[in-house]
């Protein structure tokens, strides 16, 4: 959607591209051997690979966010969801003869009927965003948790489990999933109007309703993206570690997700959707913490890292700091003009 | 004297009432005063966290850093008193003093950045959470003859029960609560702030120094929450208390108090915590039910107290004169936007 | 009433404020005196609101001077205006309405003991102010329990609080009921009695004939003059407003006829909505233009949102090209071939983030469904059209829109309905805010518009630019149609005439 304006490299869209760059050079100069890929059994090992395996989940959770933030909205109940969904894969596994494909479908379907709630909530019954996932936050793992019946439900399915860990074409499968993920969602915003209607309906409601735009609909539809994303990372989440953590699973990941999309430069209040840019901030996000890992720094750095830099995007991206610069800029050109 | 504002807040006292009249009526052991007065030790902490929450509410805005925050002054504490020898008086001052600190700056920012509170105050959850790390990454112990005497206060009442330390002291906080929100001018400005901005601008509140010390407020009382659990605990751990923040916000919506700001009482946010923690008991006096039960009913009365604040306000927004007709009005519009959760 | 000689409570002298790009305040002296009732009239933009922000302290203006009683003050913020007993009261009624009555009139000034909020005394003091301004409801209701006369009442029993001296009343009286604008009439009396001095913004010339012993005329910034009340015909009032001299208009010779025969694209038959616009009749035929006149407040923007089904009207029927349709939505009126430029174009017309070729082609994808997204080359090839036929000045379609002057925004919006060929186009202000080269242009695409064959209501504070365009205008006052002037009939006489009758 934003291709055209993100091609022109405004120094907005080069900035999340710089940092992940310099971040993996830094890494580099750091921990010998980081670039380094190798091939075993025709599989492509490396830290790199590494980190985009790991950032599948919160690449994926960041996708929905990023289109739920772009409409002035915000889903903080993906954790709960990931929880849940990871609860309705393990459960089904371990316990019915269902084939894995109608396994995964449900997981998926039961995220969709998580973002059906909000969305409802949202659109119909007009509660802000916040408030209203923050309902299914608060309950969402205690119904995971009714899924499982309190228990860590452990699974083997070769199937789900190849979801997980499983290679596809020498990368790792749930890396080609969520590419294609990724790729279906950037297609179906850029080559139907989807994308234009839904940066509308954030960036002015009112005018956007004028034209004739259902707003309703659209952010029932976003919320229930978003569930599936969820829903899927639940799946992942579970897969890697063949069981559900009805407690633990994907915990904190909406707060890593909603950074991601800080990190893309669009703004909390609605209007801007950047799809590429919020996985390239999930990698930031994921590279960080491999680098901090890896270069032998305490990985309690991590959160304190990540708060700086939400800090700092946040500042650099306020009003009043641009308008700030923008007056020392004027100043500055109109001193060196006189 | 009764208005409808008062409506949400004795829907919380009735279902506080429900709740607890069922958990007598069904079990002997409930009819006990030891089960009061262990919801009031045992929510001790959570009922200041949501105490400090009311304040951010009521103004519109929203804290995630307080579980955080009631992590980092445990660690903090501990590091004070069994590393570096401090009294431990001094070291809560210290702790509460820089908890304080740390509030004011979010405060700082969200008040003169314009940046909204969800985002600055998460944050804040990251990044006091990662500070408890750095100090310490293990569950130690906190030992000091004090904190034993401490414990060790216990005013008997009626019945099995009594008053353990901590408990008196969140009784404090919470009249200091109420006091500040009915009793002083800037509690009052903090109902101003969140019922309208920019009204509230124009006459003549200091809206930005207000939200200052608002959030350096909801910092004092997590952090004060921080020392009740690190007394109640006996210990510090800096995965402690993850999640406070959703129980604090959950309590503080059940409490009656409306999440778009404005409405809402300090006291309620009491009641939402008690309730919270007798669905707890009422689910371990069952002894079948799992605890997972307690989520969802709290998830359950969340929903059912914002639907009926959503019914309240759009019955009162009816005679309401901010319902703005179509035309010239928008030069209103142009003033600079205070701070504000977005509502839609 | 007011004593000549009497030196004036407050006096403003030659004042500027500009913004970028716009001169709001050009040099404007005024001087107001106690016991006085000053009312202060203008279009849009004009430069009253500007003038009262900057009295009140929230905006600062460039130079000028603030004599209060004859000695400079300066107010710097709304405080400062405050202490020198400047208080006001907007449409927009100020208070808090979570709060009860008793809270927003004390706020920040309860009395106290030991930093304490004492209630009782706070509740008899709020009793105090409002037996001030003659109300008597319980001081422990919440303030949205009352109407919004009331509400407006206690916002005017707290401004006046203990010191007030100049009570400005910007536009009190917008959603009032003639009940409650004579009660508000009888408090304003009184307060003048006391020897306040009130300066009275509102655009409804009956009020301020009913009130005012003055009346300063602002227009474009500048002071047109002061009169007084008595000796100020409401036609040359309006006249003023409007910049328009009647003296000087004549029944100019018009080429532009009725359009009688052709077929009736719109018909509103008694359409209407409480509180906002009583019932209407018009009819609009093919090739048509209408012209809707009228001051600020009279019905103009209300009749085009009805019309279009932007609000929803609760009376009367309309016809569609023969057929009774339900026009209830923006969908629905698009869907018919219906197209509308609202007046607000920044909060209810262009979308800021979005570049100038999602905005110019959003209306048309809207018609087409969000899946058949029209192909970019064909995307580029529109609005590179339209960029050219309506001269819009921009660097680049994928420029956002926020970045474009306010004329180049208004030829965008213009050009999103344009591309949808709609049958019927309804335009409110399209030349409001906007440079002389970008009018002229808007001006001319309306008549070519038309002209093929489009039918068009505009809406239009500027009576010149009506009369030269319109087939028939409609002329509103007071939320209300007051007449309808047919072809040859139509002129700046008048119309004029019609609005001050």
């Amino acid at each position: 959607m934003r291709l055209k304006r993100s091609m022109r490299w405004e120094a907005r869209t080069l900035a999340p591209i710089i940092s992940l760059f310099l971040l993996i050079v830094g890494t580099a100069l750091v921990v010998p051997g980081f670039l380094k890929l190798s091939i075993v059994d025709g599989h492509i090992y490396g830290s790199l690979i590494d980190i985009l395996h790991r950032s599948t989940p919160t690449a994926l959770i960041a996708l929905g966010m990023a289109v739920v933030i772009g409409t002035k909205g915000i889903d903080l109940s993906v954790g709960a969801i990931i929880a849940i969904c990871g609860a309705v894969t393990a459960v089904l596994t371990a316990s019915t003869e269902l084939h894995p494909l109608i396994v995964l479908g449900c997981a998926l379907l039961a995220g969709m009927v998580c973002g059906l709630w909000n969305g409802t909530l949202v659109a119909v019954f007009g509660i802000q965003p916040i408030v209203a996932t923050l309902i299914l936050m608060v309950a969402g793992r205690g119904i995971a948790q009714m899924i499982t019946g309190g228990q860590i439900v452990t699974f083997h399915s070769d199937f789900i489990n190849g979801i997980g860990n499983g290679f596809f074409l020498g990368l790792p499968a749930r890396v080609v999933l969520a590419a294609v993920i990724i790729a279906i969602t950037v297609l179906v915003l850029r080559k139907t109007a989807l994308g234009m209607f839904l940066e509308a309906v954030g960036g002015n409601s009112e005018a956007s309703r004028l034209v004739g735009i259902d707003s309703k609909l659209l952010i029932l539809m976003v919320y229930v993206f978003s569930g599936f994303c969820a829903a899927l990372a639940g799946v992942i989440i579970a897969a890697d570690i063949r069981g559900a953590d009805a407690n633990n699973a994907g915990l904190w990941l909406e707060l890593d997700a909603i950074l991601a999309v800080v990190i893309a430069g669009a703004s909390l209040s609605g209007g801007r959707i950047y799809l590429g840019l919020t996985i390239v901030g999930a990698l930031i996000i994921q590279t960080l913490t491999t680098a901090i890992l890896t270069s032998g720094l305490p990985a309690q750095y991590n959160l304190i890292v990540k708060a700086s830099i939400i800090l700092l995007v946040l500042l650099l991206q306020s009003k009043v700091t641009q308008d700030f610069i923008k007056a020392r800029v004027q100043s500055f050109r109109r001193a060196s003009d006189a | 004297m009764l208005n409808e504002r008062y409506l949400p807040v004795i829907a919380t006292l009735l279902v506080f009432i429900l709740l607890y009249g069922y958990g007598m009526v069904e079990y002997k052991g409930f009819r006990d005063t030891l089960v009061f007065t262990n919801l009031l030790t045992d929510n001790a902490f959570l009922i200041v966290t949501a105490v400090g929450m009311s304040f951010v509410i009521i103004s519109g805005g929203i804290d995630l850093s307080v579980g955080s925050m009631i992590a980092f002054v445990g660690v903090l504490l501990a590091y004070l008193i069994t590393g570096l020898g401090i009294h431990p008086v001094y070291a809560a001052i210290i702790a509460l003093c820089t908890a304080t600190f740390f509030g004011m700056v979010m405060g700082v920012i969200i008040a003169y950045f314009e940046i909204q509170p969800f985002i600055v105050t998460l944050a804040g959850l990251f990044l006091f959470r990662g500070l408890a790390y750095m100090i310490n990454l293990n569950s130690v112990p906190i030992d000091h003859e004090l904190l034993v005497t401490l414990s060790e206060i216990y005013v008997p009442l009626p019945g099995r029960g009594g008053l353990t330390f901590i408990a008196m002291a969140m009784l404090a906080l919470l009249a200091i609560g109420v006091v500040v929100a009915k009793r002083t001018r800037f509690g009052l400005n903090v109902y101003a702030v969140g019922g309208d901005a920019q009204s509230a601008a124009l006459m003549g509140v200091p809206v930005k120094s207000t939200l200052v010390r608002i959030y350096a407020l909801s910092g004092l009382y997590s952090g004060a929450a921080g020392v009740i659990f690190a007394i109640y605990t006996g210990s510090a751990y800096p995965l402690a208390a993850v999640g406070v923040e959703l129980d604090a916000i959950a309590a503080v919506v059940i409490g009656g108090t409306l999440l778009t700001g404005g409405v809402g009482f300090v006291f309620g946010a009491f009641l939402g915590a008690l309730i919270q923690g007798i669905i707890q008991t009422l689910i371990i006096f069952d002894g079948s039910l799992n605890s997972w039960w307690t989520k969802v009913a709290i998830g359950a009365l969340l929903l059912m107290f914002i639907l009926m604040q959503k019914a309240i306000v759009h019955f009162t927004r009816r005679y309401s004169g901010k319902d703005p007709a179509p035309t010239d009005q928008h030069a209103m519009k142009e003033q600079p936007a205070m701070q504000k959760v977005e509502t839609t | 009433m007011t004593d000549v000689n009497q030196p004036p409570l407050l006096s403003i002298a030659h004042i500027n404020k500009r913004f970028p790009g716009v001169r709001a305040l050009n040099d404007v002296s005024l001087t107001f005196h106690a016991g006085e009732v000053h009312a202060l009239l203008g279009e849009n933009g004009a430069g009253k609101s500007t003038l009262i922000k900057v009295l009140t302290g929230i905006y600062a203006k460039d130079s000028g001077d603030l004599l209060l009683d004859c000695r400079k003050v300066h107010i710097k913020n709304s405080q400062d205006a405050q202490n020198s007993g400047i208080r006001t009261v907007y449409q927009e009624i100020n208070l808090i309405p979570t709060m009860t009555v008793a809270e927003n009139l004390t706020l920040l000034d309860q009395p106290r003991r030991f930093g304490m909020i004492r209630w009782r005394s706070a509740q008899s003091q709020a009793r105090e102010m409002l037996a001030r301004v003659g109300l008597d409801i319980d001081p422990n209701s919440l303030l949205v329990s009352h109407s919004i006369a009331v509400q407006q009442m206690v916002a005017i029993a707290r401004a006046l609080g203990s010191k007030a001296r100049l009570l400005i009343l910007d536009e009190p009286t917008a959603s009032l009921d003639s009940d409650e604008i004579a009660r508000l009439f009888g408090l304003m009396r009184q307060l003048k009695a006391q020897g306040m001095a009130i300066i009275f913004v509102t655009h409804f010339l009956d009020q301020v004939y009913a009130i005012s012993d003055t009346i300063s005329v602002l227009r474009n910034g500048s002071h047109v003059g002061t009169f007084k009340t008595s000796a100020l015909t409401q036609t040359e009032l309006v006249g003023h407003m409007l910049g328009k001299d009647l003296d000087m208009l004549q029944h100019e010779q018009r080429d532009i006829t009725e359009a009688e025969e052709k077929p009736v694209v719109l018909s509103l038959s008694q359409v209407g909505k409480t509180n906002m616009l009583k019932p209407v009749d018009l009819k609009l035929r093919r090739g048509e233009i209408v012209g809707l006149a009228g001051l600020l407040g009279s019905g103009r923007t209300e009749l085009c949102e009805l019309a279009y089904g932007a609000a929803r009207s609760d009376q009367g029927s309309k016809t569609w090209l023969g057929q009774s349709l339900p026009i209830n939505t923006p969908k629905q009126a698009i869907v018919q071939g219906m197209a509308y430029c609202p007046e607000d174009r920044k909060h209810r017309g262009i979308i800021a983030e979005l570049s100038v070729r999602e905005n110019l082609i959003l209306a048309l994808q809207s018609t087409r469904g969000w899946w058949s997204r029209i192909p970019m080359a064909e995307q580029q090839a529109v609005v590179s059209e339209f960029i050219e036929r309506l001269s819009i000045k921009t660097s680049d379609m994928e420029k956002p829109i926020g970045e474009l002057s306010g004329g180049n925004q208004q030829k965008v919006i213009l050009a999103r309905w344009l591309v949808t060929n709609p049958t019927l186009l309804i335009l409110d202000e399209p030349t409001r805010g906007i440079d002389v080269g970008a009018h002229h242009d808007i001006l001319n695409i309306i008549r070519e518009l038309c002209e093929e064959g489009m039918s068009l209501l505009v809406a239009s504070s500027e009576v010149e630019e009506i009369v030269a365009f319109a087939h028939r205008v409609v002329v509103l006052r007071d939320r209300e149609k007051v007449s309808e002037i047919v072809g040859t009939q139509i002129s700046q006489k008048s119309i004029i005439q019609a609005i001050a009758q």
